[in-house]
């Protein structure tokens, strides 16, 4: 009975649409990280602004984003503002779009957090040294800033991987749906197929976000001055 | 020579000791009298702490043997935590419990290890604070108190524990050079009444007024042994003369006009 | 509107009821697998670690399908709700292991020697020095991975328990009154977690006080 069972995984194209499904999962994403790189050090420089208003505006969106669960979130766009926008917004963008808010805020934190850890005494050595600021940026601050940042970027990133298993709440067709739609159409010849197919795609996002995980930890260890 | 026939309390028989291939001690001989006072002086990196280390169990050792009272502590069965009642140390770094009151601090070994009533440990904790001048601390956290009060907080700790002999880790190490008399005061009152010390330290002029013998370590061995007195007018060695040098600028001058 | 508070209310209920078993447990096991790590526990700290990356590197949502759907091919039956507390006990163990292990580890060696010089035993050093300061500089994250797993509870809907997000959808979906809808929803979730993330902000400034943490 095993036998027959993990051969559902290998059935005419059970394969090729789980890897597809995994693709949209991918893409998502990729989509997401790479803008809220992009917008997660602008909204790191708001965090840091002199201004308090704008400070406390930018604490106040990434409290938002960190205390409603993000699911919570999918469906306020997925259900309330995709009503509100005349454009139609398919499922895979409202993913997209939350994930990114979600994400420039969480990634605005690590930002803000790398720069801030930076010793006063950098800059003021820079400035010993008669360095303009802009050259006390880009020589200093920037390198230091992107080492501190770096594992809890990654560590981020591999949140955001595992969160896409949400998209499949409103109907995105990743690999977590394609999944259940196999197993619902082969339920009578496989009957174990649930166990196979979740398994799998257990390993499929284990394989994906372990080897990041201990890129991220080599990282840290290899940047522990 | 004097015929001695006062007993060793603690004897250090040719310790030996690595770490990573690296020889740390080598066949290092001590013996310790009841009420002796002992200052092991040496560069950095002689060994100094670490023998002390080992005499409380802290190290490993490779061979040799630690006797205290006669009886062989350095085996491998070893009850330590039993010998520690009796061997008391105060760290570089004091390591008071930053959760607990300086009273709990004071009393964790002795109502815990030694359960001891609690009455009476208390009676002891609070006249060993009065004679160290902290007794007004007594309900105080280790963060509100300045490094020298903290480590004198250690030292109470460790002789609440009635030991018959103290180690010191170059204690005033970490501290600012203001207060570092106020701990040498207490170690100095303790000597006078007769604790058995080993101590390790920097201050050569403490160590001078405390000590009832030198041992000058170099490179993990004993190289002398004296009387203070004798070792610093004139070391036997060349490693002890060039030590003592270290800490005389006599001979170096900024040229002036 | 004001008919279907209740539908929230007893969906509140449920998910506070699956956090907090959820909560319990994985801190729990956390602590036995943190305590397993410091200690370095031959045999035992291979699992431990293999459990922890594999807690950590998968969705909770794929770990309650597994359980759910997949379990019941080997003949093993569980309900929705035993599922759900199982399966964030898995997720949120491997997160407390981490967080406990972290304050373990921030205790320095010295405070161990400090402890042994005194005559305690290996084990009272571990209770009255090792384990309180170890707590309390993994309160914080403790704190977050209790916020952590009250959040994760909004996927349960998808082994069938009536949660929050299931009462949400379904009135969206019956009666259309989906701002209603999605604000209660939002009330719902502040109402518990808020409190909980004032509690531990509170606690971690007590604990501070008493000389715990940096």
């Amino acid at each position: 009975m095993r036998d027959l069972g993990v051969n559902i995984l290998f059935e005419g194209l059970n394969m090729q649409r789980l890897l597809e499904g995994l693709w949209i999962t991918t893409r998502i994403a990729l989509i997401s990280i790479s803008f809220s790189i992009v917008f997660g050090i602008i909204t790191g420089l708001f965090m840091l602004s002199n201004n308090k208003i704008v400070r406390l505006f930018s604490r106040f969106y990434l409290e938002m984003m960190r205390i409603v669960p993000i699911l919570v979130w999918l469906f306020i766009f997925y259900f309330g503002v995709t009503k509100i926008v005349p454009v139609h917004l398919s499922s895979e963008l409202v993913c997209v779009i939350v994930f990114v808010m979600w994400g420039s805020a969480e990634m605005g934190d690590i930002v803000r957090g790398a720069i801030s850890s930076l010793p006063i005494h950098q800059k003021e050595s820079g400035i010993a040294i008669g360095l303009t600021e802009l050259q006390i940026y880009t020589y200093i601050i920037i390198p230091q800033a992107i080492r501190r940042l770096i594992p809890g970027a990654i560590n981020l990133a591999t949140r955001m991987i595992k969160t896409t298993s949400l998209a499949v709440f409103i109907g995105v067709i990743e690999v977590l749906k394609v999944g259940q739609q196999i197993i619902e159409y082969s339920l009578l010849t496989y009957p174990t197929a649930p166990l196979w197919i979740y398994g799998f795609i257990f390993s499929l996002y284990f394989m994906i976000c372990y080897p990041i995980s201990v890129l991220a930890r080599k990282l840290e260890m290899k940047w522990q001055h | 020579m004097v015929h001695n026939t006062q007993e060793a309390l603690l004897e250090v028989k040719k310790l030996h000791k690595d770490y990573d291939g690296l020889t740390v001690l080598s066949d290092v001989s001590l013996s310790v009298k009841k009420g002796e006072v002992i200052v092991i002086l040496g560069p950095s990196g002689c060994g100094k702490s670490t023998l002390l280390r080992c005499i409380n169990g802290l190290e490993a050792i490779q061979s040799g043997k630690i006797l205290l009272n006669k009886v062989d502590i350095s085996g491998s069965d070893t009850q330590w935590h039993l010998i520690r009642q009796k061997i008391g140390m105060v760290f570089q770094s004091y390591d008071l419990f930053p959760h607990m009151t300086i009273i709990d601090n004071i009393l964790l070994g002795p109502l815990k290890v030694q359960k001891r009533n609690k009455q009476e440990a208390r009676e002891h904790a609070e006249k060993l604070l009065h004679r160290v001048g902290l007794i007004d601390k007594i309900n105080a956290y280790p963060r509100q108190l300045s490094g020298g009060q903290k480590q004198r907080v250690a030292i109470v700790r460790a002789l609440c524990m009635n030991p018959e002999v103290m180690l010191f880790d170059e204690v005033t190490a970490a501290l600012d050079p203001e207060v570092v008399h106020e701990v040498l005061k207490v170690m100095l009152e303790l000597a006078n009444e007769g604790m058995t010390m080993v101590i390790v330290t920097h201050e050569m002029d403490f160590a001078k007024a405390v000590a009832d013998k030198i041992v000058f370590m170099d490179q993990g061995e004993i190289k002398e042994i004296a009387s203070p007195v004798d070792f610093f007018q004139e070391p036997s060695t060349e490693r002890g003369k060039q030590f003592i040098n270290m800490f005389n600028y006599n001979h170096l001058n900024k040229e002036r006009e | 509107m004001v008919n279907n508070l209740h539908l929230y209310r007893e969906a509140l209920i449920l998910t506070l009821s699956l956090g907090c078993w959820g909560i319990l447990f994985s801190f729990i096991i956390g602590l036995i697998c943190s305590l397993i790590s410091y200690y370095q526990i031959r045999g035992l700290k291979r699992i431990v670690s293999i459990y922890i990356e594999l807690s950590r590197n998968t969705p909770l949502l794929i770990q309650l399908f597994f359980l759910y759907f997949g379990l019941p091919q080997l003949g093993i039956m569980i309900n929705s709700y035993t599922c759900a507390i199982i399966g964030l006990t898995f997720l949120g163990g491997g997160y407390m292991a981490e967080a406990i292990r972290g304050g373990l580890d921030s205790v320095s060696r010295t405070q161990v020697e400090a402890g042994l010089s005194v005559g305690l035993t290996q084990s009272q050093v571990t209770r009255y020095v090792i384990f309180p300061q170890a707590m309390a500089i993994a309160l914080p994250s403790i704190g977050a991975n209790v916020i952590f797993l009250l959040k994760e509870t909004s996927v349960v809907s998808a082994v069938a328990l009536a949660d929050l997000m299931f009462v949400a959808k379904g009135l969206i979906g019956m009666y259309y009154k989906t701002n209603e809808s999605l604000f209660m929803l939002v009330m719902a979730y502040l109402i518990i977690l808020l409190p909980i993330s004032l509690l531990f902000t509170f606690l971690e400034r007590r604990l501070r006080y008493a000389g715990f943490g940096r």
